[in-house]
């Protein structure tokens, strides 16, 4: 029941996306797009260019995109389970309606989060593509990118949706973020290795989730070393995601049950 | 309670150290329209969503369509059709769309939900919007959109929690209308509202709440009988002058009120009684006389204190 009724979930958020996917695309396609360019192009002029002194032994728009591509799926992740999360519990409602049926809070947020898997999947088999055509990466390597930076999103949607089933109003969501997402975005290995830390901070850094989704899709989309072992990486996404998940139907259940 | 469809005997529910629903007995009849009236914050609303099965009781018991809630919520949901007070519709659908999607959540094939939602485009007088985004529809529209959304699965019991509540008049008989034919149909309806027209329109039976218990119960009519008079004599007086008349009124009538600025007497034969004002020499200002309402028997019991 749990499978067939968050189906439905899904199947209403695709319908509904349908008629709304036009805002969606400028943040989810053109932005990943303008960062290659600026920092991939422009920028990695600069840097391939540089003293020859560099850390990287590749250009640095290869190095970048797939570092963009889980940081993208990380950005899609927590804006898809966020600001919508937050339209179905208190603007709009639609939580209520849903829950008045046989749906509930478990398959609502299993289901929710699919569509989330759903989107991610779309964007990043796009953003994969603009990598492949950037020449950053082979079709068949950019491809197994992808699911590493599916899973890189849905763990953040996961903790995402547990942390706005608790939120009051929009400013939480605003300030997440301001004080997580993004720091994460620019110091999760994204723009530059690690090692470019000051030493005593870069245990925290490797500590980030985004640093094991980094680590995933560069790995697999340029085919070389991992900056940390895989399994440890995949074992870490999927523990957030499970465990954000399990967090998020009990936090749901105590916002919409009263 | 054979063929009760809502059965609670001390209902309670707790938010914390606020008691919003203080031990009720009530038993829904198939087929009737029961109301719960009261002011805001006695209640209403936390019954409701208790019977609706998305909020668990503190104590007591409660029984819906013969099932415990507790246990059997999912079950009592898909035979149930509830209108929230606020209308929670997907705005950026069309009105088709957002009574398919409704229909799938309760696993109705999409030829069924189809030939339900023709009858229910009809029934809400929306063929004409069939294709329509619901976002710029009129506040009637989208109320009698949430009402066909609310009936999508034929349900055995329909909850509306205040369903006129911010519509204009003409929107409000048109709906009344509506839940009216589908009282004839025999669909069993429990409807909140602090209307009082409204509950005297549409309920057989209804219950006053106040402060979370029941205060009385019956049919509209039994509740003026049994807790006011028939009629009513309202009386103004110049500012000023109604305290010296005010006590002379007193023993004119069974029940006298009086107001800031108004005597009321309630009184079988408001007429008669009028006479007898006036061969007291006593000349109001203006006088209305007027049939007792649930209004008058609503603000007997749950007094006239602004509750906010």
């Amino acid at each position: 029941m749990l499978l067939v009724n968050s189906g439905r979930v899904v199947e209403a958020s695709a319908r509904v996306y349908r008629k709304t996917w036009r805002g969606s695309v400028i943040s989810t396609f053109f932005n990943p797009i303008l960062y290659l360019l600026a920092m991939g192009v422009g920028l990695g002029q600069l840097v391939d260019d540089g003293t020859g002194t560099t850390a990287l032994a590749i250009p640095y728009l290869t190095f970048l995109a797939p570092g963009l591509l889980a940081a993208t799926a990380m950005m899609t992740g927590a804006g898809d389970a966020s600001w919508p999360v937050m339209a179905g519990i208190k603007w709009r409602k639609t939580y209520d309606a849903i829950l008045a049926t046989p749906v509930g809070v478990p398959e609502l947020v299993v289901g929710q989060l699919s569509w989330v898997g759903v989107r991610l999947l779309f964007v990043t088999v796009v953003y994969s593509g603009v990598m492949t055509a950037f020449d950053a990466t082979t079709v068949a390597q950019g491809a197994l990118a992808v699911p590493p930076a599916v899973l890189t999103g849905l763990g953040f949607a996961a903790i995402m949706t547990a942390y706005t089933a608790r939120l009051k109003d929009e400013q939480g969501i605003s300030a997440i973020f301001r004080f997580a997402i993004m720091p994460l975005f620019l110091f999760s290995g994204t723009f530059f290795p690690l090692s470019q830390l000051p030493g005593w901070i870069q245990p925290a850094a490797y500590a980030t989730p985004l640093f094991h989704g980094v680590s995933l899709c560069r790995g697999l989309a340029l085919g070389t070393e991992f900056a940390v072992n895989p399994m440890y990486s995949v074992a870490y996404l999927l523990t957030m995601l499970i465990f954000g998940t399990l967090l998020a139907i009990r936090l749901m259940g105590r916002r919409l049950i009263t | 309670m054979t063929d009760a469809l809502v059965h609670a005997r001390n209902l309670r529910k707790e938010f914390g150290e606020l008691v919003a629903v203080d031990g009720i007995d009530f038993e829904v009849r198939a087929g009737e329209t029961f109301g719960f009236l009261g002011p805001n914050g006695a209640g209403k609303s936390s019954t409701m969503k208790m019977i609706g099965s998305v909020s668990p009781r503190t104590d007591g018991d409660l029984r819906v369509l013969g099932k415990d809630p507790n246990e059997h919520g999912q079950e009592i949901r898909a035979d149930l059709g509830v209108i929230p007070q606020e209308d929670n519709l997907d705005l950026e659908l069309t009105v088709y769309e957002n009574l398919l999607i409704y229909g799938r959540y309760f696993g109705m094939s999409r030829k069924v939900i189809n030939d339900r939602i023709d009858e229910l485009l009809v029934f809400a007088q929306l063929d004409e919007r069939r294709n329509s985004r619901v976002e710029p529809l009129s506040g009637g529209m989208k109320r009698r959109l949430t009402i066909a959304r609310g009936l999508i699965n034929t349900p055995k019991l329909l909850l509306l929690d205040e369903p006129t509540t911010g519509l204009d008049p003409q929107a409000r008989h048109l709906l009344w209308d509506r839940l009216y034919r589908l009282k004839q149909e025999g669909v069993t309806l429990i409807i909140t509202t602090h209307y009082m027209d409204e509950a005297e329109q549409l309920c057989d039976r209804l219950v006053i709440m106040d402060k979370g218990r029941i205060v009385t119960e019956g049919s509209p009519q039994e509740l003026i009988e049994q807790h006011t008079r028939r009629e009513v004599l309202e009386m103004r007086f110049a500012v000023g002058t109604q305290e010296e008349h005010a006590a002379r009124l007193e023993s004119l009538a069974p029940r006298v009120e009086i107001l800031p600025d108004r005597v009321l007497l309630y009184t079988d034969d408001a007429d008669a009684t009028a006479d007898a004002v006036a061969a007291q020499g006593i000349v109001p200002e203006s006088t209305v006389s007027r049939r007792s309402t649930l209004e008058d028997v609503f603000l007997r019991l749950t007094g006239r204190t602004l509750v906010d």
